[in-house]
């Protein structure tokens, strides 16, 4: 087993934060804003409930370095309906992400080269229509895009890919975490007990 | 800063009363302590200036000219009294007027709440007249904002704004109000806020980081403490002076430190930044170990940060977690309320002097005077210069004003040589820097602390930025002291353009109009020198004026402010000339 390089500061990688918040109207704006102030690119965001009742999940995922990224979380905190904020390398978290294809139904006809493929790259045929079929895949983007550029061939009519959904290597339960900052009175909690 | 909010009181069930939304929040501000409302009132905050007017005896509203005028009134009071500043303003228009004095109290973390008025919520979103995604606009300004469409917010949203706004580092809150909600009847009932679950506005300094800082002092042979004005806002000028005393470490001041400590302190070596004191900004590079204290290393403190106190272990004192380690790398880092950490650091530090030290400030100093000072106060001949016009007002006040001032040359000298004695009397526009700042943020300076003389100190450019504000001053008898220094230019980016650009005076040079009869023509008493023979004389006649009056000093056409940290340069390389 080979030591993991350590990466510098500046060095340009991809950055998963976990953001919890309240469900209230207006926060993945306030969110935005700190990264449009500074003109740094989001590649992906995802915001759901999250399973605490009146709180949401945003996951986002950006391309930034490390000095950045910090500044960035710390920006999020601050936000006054942001419960926690948490940044992830790319080792600290499972993440998937889910993608449709819509491909016409006579790419089946034509022998069985789909439905291999279909079954080879981890997939599944979600609806049989008349006009189209949709197949589903998770996976990290590269499969996923993997399994657009295999298809595209066949006539692929669409392909939508989420954003990516990701879970820390940490054991702490959401429901926990908000406890712990209802009971408390200082700002620590956010910065280092996750 | 607030902490009586922790401390939870039992609720005494209150009994509902039948009101308005209009009525309930008027009842709102008044249980939060307001006394002073700067506004301007238009057709969506109608139903709130309808219920003000049988509000006339409980809250004293003053008419502005400009809802720009509202909102720095506001930020003037909020400034001299550490309470929550207010100001009313209609939607659209008035809202969007009100968004340079938001941004500025956000990066001088003034507290305010500001209240607008909003179309119908039927009617958002549909580009009514004068709506104007105000949430929107203001939403990066604002340390939180809120848009009440149901008149049962009102009470939730307004209990939150004043505890947002005034605790852990202060700053403005917007609360947009739709008109039905104004309009709207219901159960009264009012509660503070005591506590939001995702804000925690009163961060702990761990005991192992400030013993960590205290072996640094102890240690320290060159040790340096920075104050900002984070010193003013937790109310810690006293703990500043007995830990300095304690310890015998020299103070420097930033522009929006400044009056946090008397200028008279013998441990007070003067004031930082890109036109700060010679000694204050070269001796960052010399010392050991810095002691930052409620400050946020704003670029024309540091200068060039990768030549910016290398040679220092760096202790941050500071209240907001996210202004560590941003512009300057910590050795430690106690993210504390000021007034918190220096009573716990107090202990732990030993008793020291730094004479020697010390000496290298003054022997600066005296560099300073032959090079700068001297030349700057006792001219022999021509024209008169900005900072003998400050001294002189300094003598005269004995330092005792509130000083408020605009952006630019007059702004550095004033700061620099106005000897600040008492506490929260630097009023300035620092972060952003905004011309016509001055003249209404000295309004609500004299609303906020009417015993005490407030003095706005504006340039020619500036003055003619809010210059309706005069208005205000007359109709609602603020007697605020307004002294014009007039060079006929946007002074200091015609000295950029002397030293950087080559002397290529591009759309700098004002053909101002006649001050005097302007502001006679608002009713206001104002006179004019040209002569140094005449000054001492006009200055005393201003300052003994019993209400508002203009002193207009025509000074130097094109004087530069010295010294000088050019744009980029390190602060070691301040400029004495």
């Amino acid at each position: 087993m080979s030591l993991k390089p350590i990466q510098s500061t500046s060095t340009l990688r991809d950055f998963t934060l976990s953001v919890l918040t309240e469900d209230k109207a207006g926060l993945i704006n306030q969110l935005t804003i700190i990264f449009t102030k500074r003109k740094i690119n989001i590649s992906s965001l995802n915001v759901s409930n999250s399973e605490v009742a009146g709180v949401s999940r945003f996951t986002i995922v950006t391309r930034t370095n490390r000095n950045m990224i910090d500044k960035i979380v710390k920006q999020i905190r601050k936000l006054i309906d942001v419960l926690g904020a948490f940044v992830y390398e790319e080792d600290q978290i499972f993440y998937q992400e889910i993608a449709l294809y819509k491909v016409p139904t006579k790419a089946f006809i034509n022998g069985n080269s789909v439905e291999d493929l279909v079954r080879n790259s981890g997939a599944r045929i979600l609806v049989v229509e008349e006009e189209c079929i949709i197949i589903e895949k998770t996976g990290h983007s590269k499969e996923t895009h993997d399994l657009y550029q295999k298809l595209e061939p066949f006539g692929l009519l669409e392909f939508i890919r989420s954003g990516r959904v990701a879970v820390s290597k940490s054991t702490r339960k959401t429901e926990a975490y908000i406890k712990g900052l209802e009971a408390s009175n200082s700002n620590k909690l956010s910065i280092k007990d996750f | 800063m607030n902490t009586s909010t922790l401390v939870s009181e039992k609720k005494i069930s209150k009994k509902a009363i039948r009101v308005n939304g209009s009525d309930a929040l008027l009842q709102c501000l008044i249980a939060e302590g307001v006394t002073t409302i700067f506004g301007y009132p238009g057709g969506a905050i109608m139903p709130i200036y309808d219920a003000l007017f049988s509000y006339k005896d409980k809250l004293n509203h003053i008419l502005t000219r400009h809802e720009q005028g509202a909102v720095h009134a506001a930020q003037g009071m909020a400034r001299v009294t550490g309470k929550v500043g207010v100001c009313f303003a209609t939607s659209g228009p008035g809202a969007t007027n009100l968004i340079t004095g938001i941004a500025d109290a956000q990066i001088d973390s003034t507290p305010l709440v500001c209240i607008t008025g909003q179309v119908p919520s039927h009617l958002l979103g549909t580009d009514a007249f004068q709506e104007t995604d105000v949430m929107g606009i203001s939403m990066p300004v604002t340390k939180w904002n809120y848009q009440v469409t149901r008149v049962e917010e009102i009470p939730y949203a307004i209990a939150r704004a004043f505890y947002i706004a005034n605790t852990g580092r202060p700053g403005p809150v917007l609360i947009d109000i739709t008109k039905d909600a104004q309009f709207a009847e219901f159960n009264f009932t009012y509660d503070k806020c005591e506590k939001i679950r995702s804000y925690h506005p009163y961060p702990e300094a761990s005991l192992s980081d400030l013993k960590a800082a205290a072996n640094l002092i102890n240690e320290a042979k060159k040790p340096y403490i920075l104050v900002g004005q984070g010193v003013q806002l937790s109310g810690a000028e006293n703990e500043l002076i007995r830990f300095a005393e304690k310890t015998g470490i020299p103070m420097a001041a930033t522009l929006m430190g400044l009056s946090g400590i008397s200028t008279s302190h013998p441990l007070y070596v003067g004031y930082l930044g890109m036109h700060g004191n010679y000694g204050p900004n070269i001796k960052t590079n010399e010392c050991d170990v810095l002691i930052a204290i409620g400050m946020r290393f704003d670029d024309r403190v540091t200068g060039d940060l990768d030549r910016y106190a290398k040679q220092a272990k760096v202790i941050h004192i500071e209240i907001d977690p996210a202004e560590i380690d941003k512009n300057v790398k910590t050795t430690v880092a106690i993210n504390s309320d000021a007034k918190q950490a220096l009573l716990e650091l107090l202990p732990l530090v030993n008793v020291s002097t730094h004479k020697g030290w010390i000496n290298e400030f003054y022997k600066c100093h005296e560099i300073e005077f032959k090079k700068v000072i001297d030349a700057d106060l006792h001219p022999d001949s021509g024209e008169i210069k900005m900072a003998e016009v400050i001294n002189r007002i300094s003598e005269e006040t004995d330092g005792e004003a509130i000083v408020v001032t605009d952006v630019g040359q007059h702004q550095m000298v004033a700061n620099r040589y106005y000897k600040f004695r008492k506490t929260l009397s630097c009023i300035t526009s620092g972060g952003l820097g905004t011309m016509g700042f001055a003249l209404p943020a000295a309004m609500g300076a004299k609303v906020g602390q009417p015993n005490r003389m407030v003095i706005a100190i504006i340039g020619d450019g500036g003055f003619q930025m809010t210059i309706q504000e005069l208005g205000t001053i007359k109709q609602s008898d603020l007697a605020v002291k307004i002294l014009i220094l007039n060079n006929n230019f946007l002074g200091m980016v015609r000295q950029w353009q002397q030293l950087f650009f080559e002397k290529r005076y591009s759309f700098t040079e004002l053909d101002n109009p006649d001050f005097q009869m302007i502001t006679r023509g608002y009713g206001i008493k104002a006179q004019k020198v040209e002569k140094r023979e005449y000054l001492d004389q006009a200055i005393r006649d201003w300052l003994n004026y019993d209400g508002p009056a203009l002193l207009e000093v025509v000074v130097e056409k094109e004087e530069n402010v010295f010294p000088m940290v050019p744009s980029g340069a390190s602060v070691s390389d301040i400029r004495l000339d």
